[in-house]
């Protein structure tokens, strides 16, 4: 019976999340990491909670790209080494479709996630409620944009014994830009300025990676897979 | 018309090319260098406000513009050798990572050097500095993934897709830090100054970028040789070439 394209998207997205809920330490852990590296900071620095407000943006956001990477090696891996990748790629299904759906279901799980959790972390670092609406969007748009890069990364790396660290040098150059304009974004709205353009800078490198990292992370499968 | 081209991708061709281009390239670098160093280091007059220091210029400019040439080079020959399957483009690939990051960690260091009398610190959150320190890391990315892979075709081709998507993200980066930068702090790095320079000072950089650029090319000539060896040691022209 032949699926058509939609049909595919939804179906592998669907096998994705029921995968994750089914193991939900997997979910868990990374937004437990992202909670634990952010209450680090003010222990380690001992700070009032005024100049704690100064560095927040940076912290969270560093603890956020670090607890993506974390999630992203289990994005290809472990469908890469039982061949459900490969029946994957040979299903007639276009791979390029596959990747996408993959990477949207990646991004549910994770990225959404930790944008859920993010107002706890907030509350934490002192980051002023008035904030928490700006901080939120543009974590959803640079954890979005970290999945598309990660899957170039991951796809690279698939398999490859320390695949792991790799994956962090590979993505962690590429991915300065949403940290700077995350960053940004948020130390603007606690400071009540115009947040507009750094939302747009990371909107548009969302979109970017959107239109191109499909094709380039399809290129990474194509290559370590044959 | 297009042959000489064409011929390109065949390794025997391209390892008597490069053999044949080492010494005019080393012999042309030799003199462009030498005439920059004696001129630039000797007898342009030192920079009415930042005295004998400036003359750092004339190593540390041609290592930047360099390790961004570089990387253009890689990537073109990876895109080459991607698209066409072409292996010679892989070695080329291969030969250059090594050279721009070379390149690179000269730009930091010169930069670092000449930051200490002009800004008085080492290093400077600067968005040059900064961007130049990315491409470094963009630059240790693509080695290693090529040497991970056990299978060396493999690698070559992940190392060749990296370089690919790291091109494309060099221009983001670069304006990203200078956008961050102006956002963090203002005038507290003295910038060069804005009056362009008299030609006492300006032929000798030329002189040094090209001969940078000639350094370049005899360097990738001999790593390439040794590429292609490496990679065609089993084929029968091999033997006779080293013979």
């Amino acid at each position: 019976m032949r699926v058509g394209a939609w049909e595919a998207f939804f179906l592998v997205v669907r096998r994705e999340l029921c995968l994750s809920f089914r193991r939900p330490e997997q979910l868990f852990q990374p937004l437990v990491f992202f909670l634990i590296v952010t209450t680090l900071f003010p222990l380690g620095l001992s700070l009032q909670l005024s100049a704690l407000r100064d560095i927040a943006p940076g912290v969270l956001w560093v603890a956020a790209l670090l607890s993506s990477l974390l999630s992203l090696d289990s994005l290809f891996k472990s469908d890469a080494d039982d061949g459900t990748l490969e029946q994957l790629a040979l299903s007639g299904q276009g791979l390029t479709l596959i990747v996408v759906a993959k990477t949207c279901a990646h991004w549910l799980v994770t990225g959404l996630a930790l944008v859920i959790v993010s107002p706890i972390v907030g509350i934490a670092l002192s980051i002023p409620t008035h904030a928490f609406a700006t901080m939120m969007l543009s974590l959803a748009l640079g954890t979005l944009t970290l999945s598309w890069l990660g899957a170039i990364g991951a796809g690279l790396t698939i398999g490859l014994r320390r695949g792991n660290v790799l994956l962090s040098l590979i993505v962690l150059p590429l991915a300065t830009p949403l940290l700077i304009f995350g960053a940004a974004a948020t130390d603007r709205a606690i400071s009540e300025t115009s947040t507009a353009g750094a939302v747009y800078f990371l909107a548009a490198l969302c979109v970017f990676t959107c239109t191109l990292a499909p094709w380039a992370a399809t290129a990474a499968l194509r290559i370590t897979l044959e | 018309m297009w042959t000489w081209f064409y011929k390109l991708a065949s390794p025997p061709y391209v390892y008597g090319v490069a053999a044949a281009f080492v010494p005019w390239l080393l012999g042309f670098a030799a003199l462009a260098i030498g005439y920059g160093l004696v001129a630039g280091l000797g007898i342009a007059p030192a920079d009415y406000q930042q005295g004998e220091a400036f003359r750092m210029i004339y190593v540390h400019v041609p290592g930047a513009l360099l390790s961004l040439t570089v990387y253009t080079v890689m990537a073109v020959a990876s895109g080459i050798a991607l698209i066409w399957r072409i292996k010679v483009g892989h070695a080329v690939a291969a030969a250059s990572a090594p050279i721009g990051a070379s390149f690179a960690i000269l730009a930091l260091i010169t930069g670092s050097l000449w930051g200490k009398p002009m800004w008085g610190t080492y290093w400077a959150w600067d968005p040059r500095l900064t961007s130049e320190l990315i491409l470094l890391f963009l630059y240790v990315g693509v080695m290693s993934l090529r040497s991970a892979f056990e299978d060396p075709l493999r690698g070559d081709r992940a190392a060749a897709l990296l370089a690919v998507v790291g091109v494309v993200n060099v221009p983001i980066v670069h304006f990203s830090v200078v956008w961050w930068n102006s956002l963090h702090q203002g005038a507290t790095i003295v910038k060069l100054g804005a009056p362009s320079m008299p030609g006492s000072m300006l032929w000798p950089l030329l002189s040094m970028w090209l001969g940078f650029m000639l350094f370049f090319g005899a360097v990738l000539c001999m790593r390439l040789q040794a590429e292609v060896l490496n990679r065609e040691r089993q084929a029968s022209w091999v033997r006779e070439a080293i013979k």
